[in-house]
C-alpha cells in the first residue's frame, strides 16, 4: 500500500515535471527575447521596457 | 497539464505586464525621456565624446574600447539608423508589448517552479513567490548593476548580461535552498549562493561620468526597483490565485 502510494506520487511528479520544464524553458526564451536579444530592431522596440526592468542595455 | 500551466501564465503575465506598463508610464518612462534630452544634447556636441570628460577629471585618452555610452555611435557601431518606434503612442505601445511578453515569460517560469514544487498555493503564497522573483531578478542584480538610464556609462554589454543572468540564477537557487530545502546544510549553501555573484563582482566601466545628471540616475534606480517590486508582487499574487483557481497543484 505504502509502496503503491509512493509509486503513484512519483508518477504524478514525473507527469508534472515535463510540462513544467517545457514552460520554464519557454518563459526564459521569452524573457531573453525582450530583455537580452541583440538585434537592433528588437532592442529599439523593447528599449524602455529593458531600462525599466533594469536588464543590461546598450 | 501543459494547457493549464500556459493558461495560468498567460493570464497572470498579461495582467502583470499591463499593470507594469501603467506603473512605468508614471515612474520610469518620464525619467528615461528626460535622460534622453541630456543624451541627445551631448551627442549633438560631439558623438563619441558626448560629455566634457576633462571637467570630470577623466582623460580623453583613457576612453577605453570597453566604454559604451548608451545610444552613442561607440555602443552600436554600425552607423546605419535602425528602425525604432516613433515617440508617443507607438513607443508606448511597443513598451507595453515588451512588458506583456516579459510578464508572460516570468509568469511561465514562476508557474513552472510552483508546479515543480508540487504544493498548493493561493494568492498570498503566490505573493511570496513574487517577492522571491523580485529578489532574484531585480534586487540582487541591482547591487552589482544598478538600473541604468540611457546615457550612463557601462562595461561591455555581453559581460554585463552574463553577470546579470548568473546573479539572477544563483540568487534564485540560493533562495530555493534557503526556504524550500529540507537538508540541514541547504540554508548555508543558499546563503553562499546569494553572496557568490557579488564576490565575483559585476563588470564595471574603467571610468565613470556619463551624460545623465546623478540626481536623475539616482531617482531612476529607485523608480526602477519600486516599479519592479510592484510588478512582481502583482505577478506573484495573480499566479498564485490563478494556480488555485485552475487547480494546478
Amino acid at each position: 500500500m505504502t509502496v503503491q502510494t509512493q509509486n503513484t506520487t512519483q508518477v504524478l511528479a514525473a507527469e508534472r515535471a515535463a510540462p513544467a520544464v517545457l514552460a520554464l524553458l519557454f518563459g526564459v526564451f521569452l524573457v531573453f527575447g525582450t530583455g537580452f536579444a541583440h538585434p537592433q530592431t528588437i532592442h529599439n522596440a523593447a528599449h524602455d521596457s529593458r531600462h525599466a526592468f533594469a536588464f543590461p542595455c546598450h | 497539464m501543459i494547457g493549464r500551466i500556459f493558461a495560468v501564465a498567460l493570464l497572470a503575465g498579461l495582467a502583470a505586464g499591463l499593470f507594469a506598463s501603467v506603473v512605468q508610464h508614471f515612474t520610469t518612462t518620464p525619467l528615461i525621456l528626460h535622460a534622453e534630452e541630456f543624451e541627445n544634447k551631448s551627442a549633438a556636441l560631439g558623438g563619441h565624446h558626448p560629455v566634457d570628460l576633462a571637467s570630470r577629471g577623466v582623460q580623453a585618452e583613457d576612453w577605453g574600447a570597453k566604454l559604451y555610452l548608451a545610444h552613442g555611435a561607440a555602443g552600436h557601431g554600425d552607423g546605419a539608423e535602425a528602425w525604432g518606434p516613433e515617440d508617443g503612442l507607438e513607443r508606448t505601445l511597443y513598451t507595453t508589448l515588451a512588458d506583456v511578453i516579459t510578464g508572460i515569460g516570468f509568469a511561465l517560469v514562476l508557474t513552472a517552479l510552483i508546479v515543480l514544487r508540487g504544493q498548493a498555493v493561493d494568492g498570498r503564497q503566490g505573493l511570496l513567490w513574487g517577492i522571491a522573483g523580485f529578489t532574484a531578478v531585480s534586487l540582487a542584480p541591482a547591487l552589482g548593476l544598478p538600473p541604468e538610464l540611457p546615457g550612463s556609462m557601462a562595461a561591455e554589454l555581453v559581460a554585463r548580461q552574463g553577470w546579470w543572468a548568473i546573479a539572477a540564477a544563483s540568487t534564485a537557487v540560493g533562495l530555493a535552498l534557503m526556504f524550500l530545502g529540507r537538508a540541514a546544510w541547504m540554508p548555508y549553501a543558499g546563503i553562499a549562493l546569494l553572496i557568490l555573484p557579488h564576490l565575483v563582482g559585476a563588470p564595471h566601466p574603467d571610468e565613470i561620468g556619463g551624460a545623465v545628471p546623478p540626481e536623475l540616475a539616482g531617482h531612476f534606480v529607485a523608480a526602477s526597483l519600486v516599479s519592479a517590486a510592484a510588478f512582481w508582487a502583482f505577478l506573484g499574487w495573480a499566479t498564485g490565485s490563478l494556480a488555485k483557481r485552475f487547480e494546478l497543484v
